[in-house]
């Protein structure tokens, strides 16, 4: 059998889901970090495959900058991470929850 | 033999991101997203990105997710925690969220919503004329003639995280106003004072 773009995007679509599910389910921020980095790869997969379907390189590209900034934000959430444990003790969503105003 | 190594990977990536959320530890978390990262890239080799999955596997695999250990390993969160829901139906409503968000996805994945239009030969993922090289000299020639602006851009974006996370994660010279518990917790807090005072 022929493997089609279409199986491509609907396997982006599902780990972009479990990514998207894991940020509104988990406490752990480090884990809910992880889960971004699972729906910033879905997209890759997603901007590879159309890259193919439509046989321009550009789409290629594209995914430079999206893993520049995966890394960027990265940087910048484990360091917020690290900076509120110093604080709370703790790494849960629920240690910030002050805040909400 | 594409078949084959499609489904495959397809399941080795779904088990790894379903893994990195249910996971009770964060370091198994981190673990499968390896899996998961690596089997991507196995997709990118066959979409005919090679330089892209290098780079997956090197800058993900390599960098992002040992700064993850590195963190969790510096916290010391490596214990388990429970997956108790503290709030009432926040699970059950955001699989409900999720299950609709799938097949909203899974109904555009199968239209045909791409224009169909292919990219001129100097864009061409393959073909054209060969002078124009293999997937790397292509991805390198339109990223450093179209993309030349954004890719400085990302430069200054680099520089910017890297000045910001070393401004957040600095331990700060004055004396913090300290939290009740923390106070606490520290039996003299003259050795705090003198720490404070050091730099």
């Amino acid at each position: 059998m022929r493997i089609t773009d279409t199986y491509y995007l609907v396997l982006a679509a599902m780990i972009f889901t479990i990514g998207a599910v894991g940020v509104l389910v988990r406490r752990n921020v480090l884990v809910m970090f992880m889960c971004i980095e699972l729906m910033l790869n879905a997209v890759n997969l997603t901007f590879v495959a159309f890259a193919r379907q439509l046989n321009d390189v550009r789409g290629q590209a594209f995914v430079f900058f999206t893993l520049v900034v995966a890394a960027a934000e990265v940087a910048v959430g484990l360091a917020i991470i690290v900076a509120i444990f110093r604080r709370r003790r703790g790494a849960t969503a629920d240690d910030v929850r002050m805040l909400k105003g | 033999m594409t078949a084959v190594i499609f489904f495959i990977f397809a399941a080795l990536a779904l088990v790894g991101a379903l893994g990195v959320v249910l996971a009770r530890n964060p370091v198994h978390s981190a673990l499968l997203l390896v899996v998961t990262l690596v089997s991507v890239a196995v997709f990118f080799v066959q979409q005919q990105a090679h330089l892209l999955a290098a780079v997956q596997v090197i800058v993900y695999a390599g960098a992002i997710v040992v700064l993850f250990l590195f963190v969790i390993m510096l916290l010391g969160v490596d214990r388990e925690e429970s997956l108790d829901d503290p709030l009432p139906h926040q699970r059950s409503a955001a699989i409900a969220l999720g299950a609709i968000v799938l097949a909203e996805l899974i109904f555009l994945a199968g239209h045909n919503w791409a224009t169909g239009a292919t990219a001129p030969d100097q864009f061409a993922l393959k073909g054209g004329s060969t002078a124009l090289g293999n997937n790397v000299e292509r991805v390198a020639r339109v990223l450093f003639t179209d993309f030349l602006w954004p890719f400085e851009i990302t430069a200054g974006l680099l520089v910017i995280a890297v000045v910001g996370s070393v401004v957040l994660a600095r331990r700060s010279g004055q004396p913090v106003e300290l939290l009740e518990e923390e106070v606490d917790s520290v039996d003299d807090v003259d050795t705090l004072e003198g720490e404070a005072a050091a730099p």
